[in-house]
């Protein structure tokens, strides 16, 4: 007599599918698809859908696209080098350089663009030099408030993706790959061209992806460096929702942004093969630059990263320790040289000020909602993750849809939490949640092709040995995604030490992090003020710094790392 | 003692197993032997529980395992690309079925010294297992199954990726720990001498049944099908027509072989002619040596008409012979 | 899993402990809002209260979160609605009416809502401020009027705000607006575009990174701010200087006056603590604080200003107006004619 075995066959941590997705989907479905479908919904209008808001909406998306491809394109240029080189290259100062191009992804706009004018604006170093040199009575370069200005700050943003990603892969690959194409009379190009890149693509597709919706939303950057001439989708929804209240125009615009994020994340999960790169688990392949091409690649990156990264972050300690206060040439000596004097009056609350934070409260602020914002993301991450790695047709619907918070306007979804929260907003804990949101999608891409990486076989042994799900997964996957996970760890972090959105996201009760108080310091005049917010973003640059480079340590001793 | 009663499996929606039963002994070693694609590394799987049948049951000593997770069926399992964690050193690896049993620092440590020094790794504790050999590897993944003592052993082809010197040596060194620690085995190949050399027992795995089982010998002496006899590589096969006087008309000539009473004149039958010459025997094939090989202890000798035999001495190629040879008929 | 779920249970006992606090008045504003903490102390001492801020945008954010959440209200009070503003938060009917007794100290000029919803806080003046140094080491005049800046020897000097997305450029738009009339105002500003005016989204980025009589050294040496900002580099310097190194232009129409108002949000629990708290913004001792938090003026008279606003801040005499109704009417319209005249 045949019996039917209701056994189930073995799946990784023994968790079935809906189990797996429970959490991340609902708190996706709470703090994502129900507030902005609720602002969507309170706003629309049928009587939006004028010829003229159209073109408008028209007008307003090519650029958008425009500026976005451009950008996405000069990324890759510049990352995908980036990648190869710390990936394959050991080179005196390499964790700190790799640490540094990590740091302006976290950076708030304001600062940044001050370390671009100090660098390039009109009378930055660059133009005062020029004129100095040439005597030239004009600045001949006209940078803030053009479209390169917009395309160098996404870059400059955006390259530290390209680079972990597809960074991540190619010191995963197995050489032998290459060292067989080469056995069978591929030259060096063709090796690239024929093997390592199609195994780089779903990391290339899935970098590309992330700068571009980074980019395709872009906010500050297009306010503060391109200027008012410009206006991405999210900056007319900024202006539409909160300057002139035209709600039904500003969702009209958030749906059609959304729209497009949902079609790029389709045809990117649906060209994406699904394939897991074959990764070599043994030791990462660096070594130093031997042949005159690889000294003469090795020593050029290094030099374009060090201009493109370091110069424009370099203003910020400066002006931090050089006397600000403004120049009075007419009136009285002028006072310059060094002085540690703005560091030491973020320690003093000289004008009494109810809002004044302490240094260190602000920086344990941004560390508590950063730490909450890791764990929340990879606890969240891990089970979605490891059902992505063996796609069904679950997966493939809910593929598309998890990348969605990225790309989604965070203006309009902030005035979504104001009308499905209400009085929770004033709570602190939203702020990590609402971190999460943007770090999630990054967790997900990074440990997924880690956990696929993964042959099922060990998991097997190790069951076979005796290990129930649970020890299958601290000890085989566990150990074997630790790098994966530290790099996922990275981005949220980052992502909220950077506070993504922070100003226009979330109505937030008084816990000021390092970005708020910079911001509060930049709105007053005063050189005391320019000096301590100068200050404390040194201090942020620092921290961020340096919190990337333990995590690189990390995962470098011994048994974690293969 | 374990035991397959009628199991079934679909895969993909082919037909792949239909209907296993078998039983293994106490200290016995099995082999399952078929061509690749046969379902014998499922059944495997289905053992350890990593998959489930559709229909049929897994028994230990009479107990149903299909609700027994597979780190609670305590099968070791050695894959064919040795699975071994390429993030824990050889020592690691070799705990790790320990560690699982929550087994003191001191019991693990002297067990997996002891495990090694079974395999001839006793040097190697510190050593990352991606450095290794491959057939170092294997001895890893050998004491690996066998520290935690299990009360089976599953083998799926484990020595498929390695040279043959290495896999001769190792095979005699599993048969020999086999034997010594009367773990019951299921060996599971489609090499025929490696199962020959292995197993106590052979099962031929065919179209999702078990066309033949017996110990080496048995299976040697009487493959019973065509089928067999071909995926053993006996000898020469090839068809002919019983005529009067239990004596059967082929391409090659007419032979004096017993068909056994179910066959009539006429029928059509395969036979197959062993390529060992033996001087006993009634039948003889002939032909003009075409091509002579080497092989160490004797020379294979392909004819002309496309037979070939196994001679003590070389012949010349173009020469005639006659070799008398032990021919069956396999009906 | 179990983590997670220790996670979540932390997080709704944290969100349980919260509200328990007794009496917490919950005000709502804009990024810009600043008081002394002794100041807030003593309010919540005397009436034995928590005050809660929340920070909620700059001022067209704030109101605008307030009039999303008007149906369930974030908070209890609501401050920093401007005379640009105004009109459009009476629409949306987001306040509840009070009465002050405060109000009779308040002169009647700054009182533009007579249902008394949004009562006056503050005033400050928006205008053209320049960079005393360049002026001087250029040997060049100061303009003195709107027309000035139109003139070519002050050809790419001048940085201002977007309108659409600053409220100061807003400001400014409407000054130039009472100045030269509807529609005419355009062709200044079509002027204004020819003699190379720079705009930039916000404050932040118009007075620290283009004007160069700030720290942070920009290019341009006229910057459209606020006639308090002589006062506020003297008291935001590291070591006080002898004199201000910025200046107000103050010429006809070249300073726009805005006000701030108070209100309480319809749906408070703590209607009392609210009538208070409004009190308390209107009283002497919030009225002296806010000068040298905020940089603005009290709306109450006698107060005593601190000595950098005595010495250094200037007060046009005369600054342009626009009632609150000429602004709702008009504004959206401005705005986008502005936007098609001077950027595209």
């Amino acid at each position: 007599m045949r019996r039917k075995s209701n056994l189930r066959a073995f799946v990784p941590l023994w968790l079935d599918r809906p189990l797996l997705w429970f959490f991340p989907l609902s708190f996706l479905l709470i703090l994502f698809f129900y507030p902005f479908f609720r602002i969507l919904a309170y706003s629309f209008n049928v009587n939006t859908l004028t010829a003229d808001n159209l073109n408008f909406a028209a007008s307003v998306l090519l650029f958008t696209f425009y500026q976005a491809i451009l950008s996405t394109l000069l990324t890759l240029v510049i990352g995908f080098p980036s990648a190869y080189l710390f990936a394959r290259f050991d080179f005196p100062g390499k964790s700190i350089l790799r640490a540094l191009t990590a740091v302006p992804f976290m950076l708030p706009t304001v600062v940044v663009a001050a370390g671009f004018s100090a660098l390039l604006g009109p009378r930055g170093w660059i133009n005062l030099t020029l004129m100095n040199s040439f005597g030239l009575s004009a600045p001949p370069i006209q940078f803030i408030g053009t479209l390169g200005a917009i395309l160098l700050a996404h870059v400059f943003y955006n390259t530290t993706i390209v680079t972990r990603l597809v960074g991540n892969t190619l010191s995963r690959l197995d050489p032998k790959l290459e060292h067989a194409a080469r056995s069978l009379g591929a030259n060096g190009p063709r090796v690239w061209w024929s093997v390592t890149l199609p195994l780089l693509r779903p990391s290339m597709l899935a970098a590309s992806l992330l700068v571009f919706l980074f980019d395709f939303t872009s906010f500050g950057v297009i306010l503060l460096l391109g200027g008012p001439r410009f206006s991405t989708l999210e900056v007319a929804i900024y202006t539409q929702a909160l300057q002139f209240l035209n709600l039904p125009l500003a969702a009209l615009l958030a749906f059609i942004q959304l729209l497009c994020t949902l079609i790029f994340s389709i045809l990117y999960t649906r060209v994406v093969e699904r394939s897991v790169v074959q990764t070599a688990p043994r030791s990462l392949l660096t070594h130093k630059a031997k042949t005159g091409r690889e000294k003469i690649f090795v020593a050029s990156f290094i030099l374009l990263l060090s201009v493109l990264f370091i110069l424009p972050m370099l203003a910020l300690p400066l002006r931090s320790i050089s006397r600000l206060d403004a120049d009075r040439a007419q009136l009285g000596p002028i006072q310059t040289g060094l002085t540690l004097d703005y560091y030491s009056a973020l320690f003093i609350n000289a004008r009494g000020s109810i809002f004044y934070v302490p240094p260190f409260d602000a920086a344990l602020n941004s560390l508590i909602y950063a730490g909450a914002t890791i764990v929340l993301s990879l606890l969240l991450g891990f089970p979605a993750a490891s059902a992505l790695a063996k796609p069904g047709r679950l997966e493939k619907i809910l593929d598309p849809i998890l990348i969605l918070p990225l790309g989604a306007s965070a203006v309009t979804l902030g005035l979504g939490f104001i009308i499905s929260f209400g009085r929770l907003l004033t709570y602190p804990w939203l702020v990590p949640l609402a971190h999460t949101l943007v770090a999630l999608p990054f967790v997900i891409r990074i440990l997924q092709p880690a956990l696929a990486s993964i042959p099922d076989r060990l998991r097997q042994a190790a069951a076979s040995l005796g290990a129930s799900p649970f020890r299958v997964w601290q000890n085989v996957d566990w150990p074997i995604l630790r790098r994966a996970t530290l790099s996922a760890a990275m981005f949220a972090f980052t992502i909220s030490l950077g506070e993504f959105g922070a100003t226009s996201l979330l109505t937030r009760p008084d816990y000021p992090t390092i970005p708020i108080a910079i911001y509060r310091f930049l709105s007053q005049p005063g050189g005391l003020n320019y000096g301590q917010a100068m200050a404390m973003a040194t201090i942020l640059m620092a921290l961020t710094a340096a919190g990337i480079f333990v995590i690189e340590k990390m995962r470098l001793p011994g048994a974690g790392e293969f | 003692m374990l035991e397959l009663r009628g199991i079934h499996k679909t895969y993909e929606g082919q037909p792949l197993l239909l209907g296993i039963s078998f039983a293994v002994d106490n200290a016995e070693t099995i082999c399952l032997l078929g061509a690749s694609g046969s379902g014998k590394s499922t059944l495997l799987r289905m053992i350890a529980g990593l998959e489930s049948p559709d229909a049929g049951q897994i028994l230990w000593d009479g107990n149903d395992l299909a609700f027994i997770p597979p780190h609670l069926r305590d099968f070791g399992l050695v894959f064919q690309d040795y699975a071994l964690f390429p993030h824990l050193n050889v020592f690691d690896n070799v705990a790790f079925g320990l560690k699982m049993q929550n087994q003191s620092k001191e019991k693990i440590k002297k067990r997996v010294a002891e495990v090694l020094e079974i395999v001839n790794l006793t040097e190697f504790e510190d050593r990352k297992v991606t450095d290794l050999s491959g057939g170092e590897q294997q001895r890893v993944a050998l004491a690996r199954a066998l520290a935690p003592r299990p009360r089976l052993l599953m083998f799926d082809e484990p020595l498929g990726a390695l040279d043959r010197a290495l896999r001769e040596d190792l095979l005699n060194e599993l048969r020999g720990i086999l034997h010594r620690t009367r773990i019951p085995a299921i060996y599971v190949t489609h090499d025929q001498e490696e199962a020959f050399t292995i197993a106590d027992r052979v099962l031929l795995l065919h179209d999702g049944l078990i066309v033949r089982e017996g110990s080496p010998a048995e299976v040697w002496a009487n493959p019973e099908s065509v089928w067999a006899a071909e995926f053993l590589g006996l000898g020469n096969l090839f068809e002919g027509l019983t005529v009067e006087g239990l004596k059967v008309r082929t391409e090659f000539g007419v032979f004096a072989v017993k068909c056994g009473h179910k066959h009539q004149v006429g029928d059509k039958v395969h036979l197959l002619a062993r390529p060992l010459g033996s001087r006993n025997e009634a039948n003889m094939i002939r032909g003009r040596v075409n091509d002579v090989i080497f092989q160490s202890d004797r020379f294979k000798v392909t004819l002309d008409n496309g037979l070939f035999v196994y001679l003590d001495e070389e012949p010349k190629v173009g020469q005639k012979i006659e070799v008398k040879v032990k021919m069956e008929c396999l009906g | 899993m179990k983590r997670f779920l220790l996670f979540a249970i932390f997080l709704l006992l944290v969100a349980a402990c919260a509200p328990q606090q007794p009496a917490t008045l919950t005000v709502m504003t804009h990024d810009s809002f600043a008081a002394s903490d002794s100041v807030i102390k003593a309010f919540e001492q005397a009436n034995n209260a928590k005050v809660t801020f929340i920070k909620s945008g700059d001022a067209g954010a704030a109101l605008n979160k307030a009039i999303l959440s008007k149906d369930a209200p974030l908070a209890d009070v609501f401050y920093g609605v401007d005379n640009t503003f105004l009109s459009r938060a009476l629409a949306a009917g987001i306040y509840q009416p009070y009465d002050s007794p405060a109000l009779k100290n308040i002169p009647a000029e700054f009182q533009l809502d007579s249902s008394n919803q949004a009562l006056p806080v503050d005033q400050s003046y928006v205008c053209v401020v320049y960079d005393k140094a360049y002026f001087a080491s250029h040997n060049l005049a100061v303009p003195q009027t709107l027309e000035d800046l139109v003139k070519p020897e002050y050809k790419g000097l001048l940085v201002m705000e977007n309108p659409a997305t600053s409220s100061p450029g807003l400001v400014f738009l409407l000054a130039t607006v009472k100045h030269f009339g509807d529609p005419n105002y355009l062709g200044y500003w079509k002027n204004l575009r020819q003699n190379s005016l720079t705009v930039v989204d916000g404050w932040e980025t118009a007075y620290y990174t283009n004007f160069s009589g700030s720290s942070g050294k920009g290019a341009q040496p006229l910057v459209v701010s606020y006639a308090t900002d002589p006062a506020a580099e003297v008291m935001g310097a590291q070591t006080p200087p002898a004199d201000s190194p910025v200046g107000v232009v103050l010429g006809p129409d070249t300073c726009f006056q805005q006000i701030e108002f108070v209100g309480i949000l319809k749906g408070t629990k703590e209607l009392a603590l609210a009538q208070k708290f409004v009190d308390f913004m209107l009283s002497a001792q919030f009225q002296a604080d806010m000068p040298g938090q905020m940089y603005v003026y009290p709306v109450v008279p006698n107060i005593t200003l601190p000595d950098a606003f005595t010495k250094y801040a200037q007060i046009p005499s005369q600054p342009a107006t626009l009632t609150p109704g000429e602004i709702a009417k008009g504004r959206d319209g401005w705005i986008q004619a502005w936007t098609d005249a001077v950027l595209h």
